[in-house]
């Protein structure tokens, strides 16, 4: 049975007469990892401080367990937070900062010794309690951060970028270490980022935002092979978008060409978007190839080529394992259940 | 070696108008005017105990009311945007502008018998109330003087509170009066000790402002101090001693606020 613990109704969000949140309703399911992902400026945040109580509404409201908290002050709430910077306070060593929200609770001291030490185990901080917080690491600090807010054991955590200012290898680490935290301790996250790798890698749930408007809720498998409009497939992986006409069910013009593809229930000749990956392209002698193309470069990225193909104008990303010199003729097939249809966006 | 050069014509100034200077006043509080060495000056201080209670009290309550009225709005400064600080610092700063002496006469005139206060309130038929030449007069001359060395580094740490700090406390559980007591204080120590010791230091050592809203009643030791340098009781030898006192006094309380800041410091 599937439980809603965050409800968002309606809610729009003004700054200086600019919406930044366009009438949006959410629904986030308990004890799953949910990510709000977006260019910046979408609004993700927002969304977030509104369910942190650190941002009102100009209108709409907002459910905790089927509870209006609308109006209810931040330090009321049974979320906690886990902030861009950190924020850890200055003045206090670790331990005290974990302690904190435990204190301001009342609650006894060996209880309070007890719950930072379970805290501290989980995010590997043990024996850190004395130190002061200037004395550590970017990756460190980001544990303590975790630690402070999960010590309150709330129902629901949000991380605002907590990864953002690590290196690569280490945001890697902490993606596993949150994931399997979220599902040790079985509550609900929120997490905002604008980096999809990241949204795809840990969340049950994505939410794709894009100025103040919500673009698609699915699952990592979902957002990736299904995006519902050319936003999401440029933003989430690597795309190619190209003009098309949507003939019949199952069958649709771009490049010059007819394809048969999966995609039904569209207008007669409608114009739509056609998106393909890069990856579902592959490459054939050109008397094979349903659209032919000039190699105009190749960049070797590890695993694969990353080829950009001239086919009559329109500059096809590819992706292959196989490498083609520059400048050559190549021919281009896709499958049709790789070729993804979509309504033309309004803009 | 070229940051020592560079500090030589300070060095100079220094040696000439603050070392000797000093050196001076030590020498005239340990000798009598045939200029022998003698605690008699040191001693007769004895007689002056009220005055200089009453002027490291007066100044206690003017630095306490500064610190009440400047940290709340040191911080509301600093949570402004950046545009809108500089203009309220240039608010709190403006006063400084005018001549501390004309700021004091315009405060004689305010508080006045006949003067614009009591002349607005006698519209209403009320007063004229005893405004001037009492020890609240001082004390507010002192305030109204002293308040923007309150509230200048009460900002300059407040400005470096991160907002999100604050709300991390909020987010944690804490109420305004928590995040005020738990937050705001603790990591504005530095600020609070600072601005009372530049607010405390000159209150207890002025004469105008005693002199002018004080009516001759209320006479610090700075009044004292002055009277014997340049007033009737010429005696510049008991003045550099009484000098010498309230230096040692002003000193050993700042560093008892050092050591109270720079134990904030360590943990």
């Amino acid at each position: 049975m599937e439980n809603i613990i965050i409800s968002l109704k309606d809610a729009i969000v003004e700054f200086d007469g600019e919406q930044i949140l366009k009438k949006i309703n959410l629904d986030i399911i308990d004890k799953q990892f949910v990510t709000l992902l977006g260019p910046s400026g979408c609004g993700k945040t927002t969304t977030l401080r509104i369910i942190g109580g650190f941002q009102q509404m100009k209108s709409g409201s907002l459910y905790f367990n089927n509870k209006d908290i609308t109006k209810l002050p931040p330090h009321k709430r049974q979320v906690n937070t886990v902030f861009q910077k950190y924020a850890l306070f200055p003045h206090l060593n670790i331990y005290d900062n974990i302690a904190f929200g435990l204190k301001l609770k009342k609650l006894s001291d060996k209880e309070i010794k007890s719950r930072v030490q379970e805290v501290l185990e989980l995010v590997n901080l043990i024996g850190f309690e004395k130190r002061s917080i200037s004395s550590l690491s970017g990756g460190q600090q980001q544990r303590v951060a975790v630690a402070r807010a999960l010590v309150n054991r709330p129902k629901v955590l949000l991380l605002d970028e907590p990864l953002g200012a690590l290196d690569l290898k280490l945001r890697k680490e902490m993606q596993i270490e949150l994931k399997n935290i979220q599902q040790e301790l079985e509550i609900t996250f929120i997490y905002v980022t604008h980096d999809q790798e990241e949204a795809l890698t840990m969340s049950d749930t994505v939410i794709v935002m894009n100025n103040g408007v919500i673009q698609q809720i699915g699952t990592p498998v979902d957002i990736y092979n299904e995006p519902e409009n050319a936003f999401v497939a440029d933003f989430i992986g690597d795309s190619n978008i190209i003009d098309g006409i949507m003939r019949k069910d199952f069958l649709v013009d771009f490049a010059g060409n007819s394809f048969t593809c999966v995609d039904s229930g569209f207008e007669r000749d409608e114009l739509v978007d056609v998106v393909i990956r890069p990856e579902d392209i592959k490459i054939v002698p050109q008397i094979q190839g349903a659209i032919t193309g000039v190699v105009e470069s190749v960049i070797f990225k590890g695993v694969h080529y990353e080829m950009i193909v001239d086919a009559s104008g329109y500059k096809w990303k590819v992706q292959s394992t196989l490498h083609e010199e520059v400048g050559s003729l190549v021919g281009m097939n896709i499958e049709p259940m790789d070729i993804h249809i979509m309504h033309k966006m309004e803009c | 070696m070229k940051s020592r050069i560079l500090a030589i014509p300070y060095i100079v100034w220094m040696i000439i108008f603050t070392v000797i200077p000093l050196g001076l006043v030590i020498f005239f509080a340990f000798t009598s005017q045939s200029g022998e060495f003698t605690l008699s000056n040191i001693i007769a201080m004895n007689d002056y105990l009220d005055v200089l209670f009453r002027s490291i009290e007066f100044s206690v309550i003017a630095t306490i009311i500064c610190l009440i009225l400047g940290f709340p709005v040191a911080f509301l400064i600093s949570r402004l945007a950046r545009g809108k600080q500089g203009t309220m610092l240039m608010i709190v700063i403006l006063p400084m502008w005018i001549n501390f002496l004309l700021r004091t006469y315009a405060w004689m005139t305010l508080l006045e018998e006949n003067g614009l206060i009591n002349r607005f309130l006698g519209l209403f038929h009320l007063g004229p109330f005893n405004l001037i030449n009492n020890s609240g007069a001082v004390i507010l001359g002192m305030i109204y003087n002293y308040i923007p060395f309150m509230i200048l580094p009460l900002y300059s740490v407040m400005t470096k509170i991160d907002g999100n700090v604050i709300e991390a406390a909020q987010d944690l559980g804490c109420s305004g009066f928590h995040i005020i007591t738990k937050i705001i204080i603790p990591l504005s120590k530095q600020g609070i000790s600072t601005g009372i010791i530049t607010v405390f230091v000159p209150s207890v050592s002025t004469f105008i402002i005693s002199r002018m809203l004080g009516g001759g009643t209320n006479d610090l030791i700075g009044d004292i101090i002055e009277s014997q340098f340049l007033g009737n009781s010429y005696n510049p030898h008991l003045g550099s001693a009484m000098s010498l006192v309230l230096m040692v006094i002003v000193l050993l309380i700042m560093s008892l606020f050092n050591q109270f800041g720079s134990e904030e410091a360590v943990i």
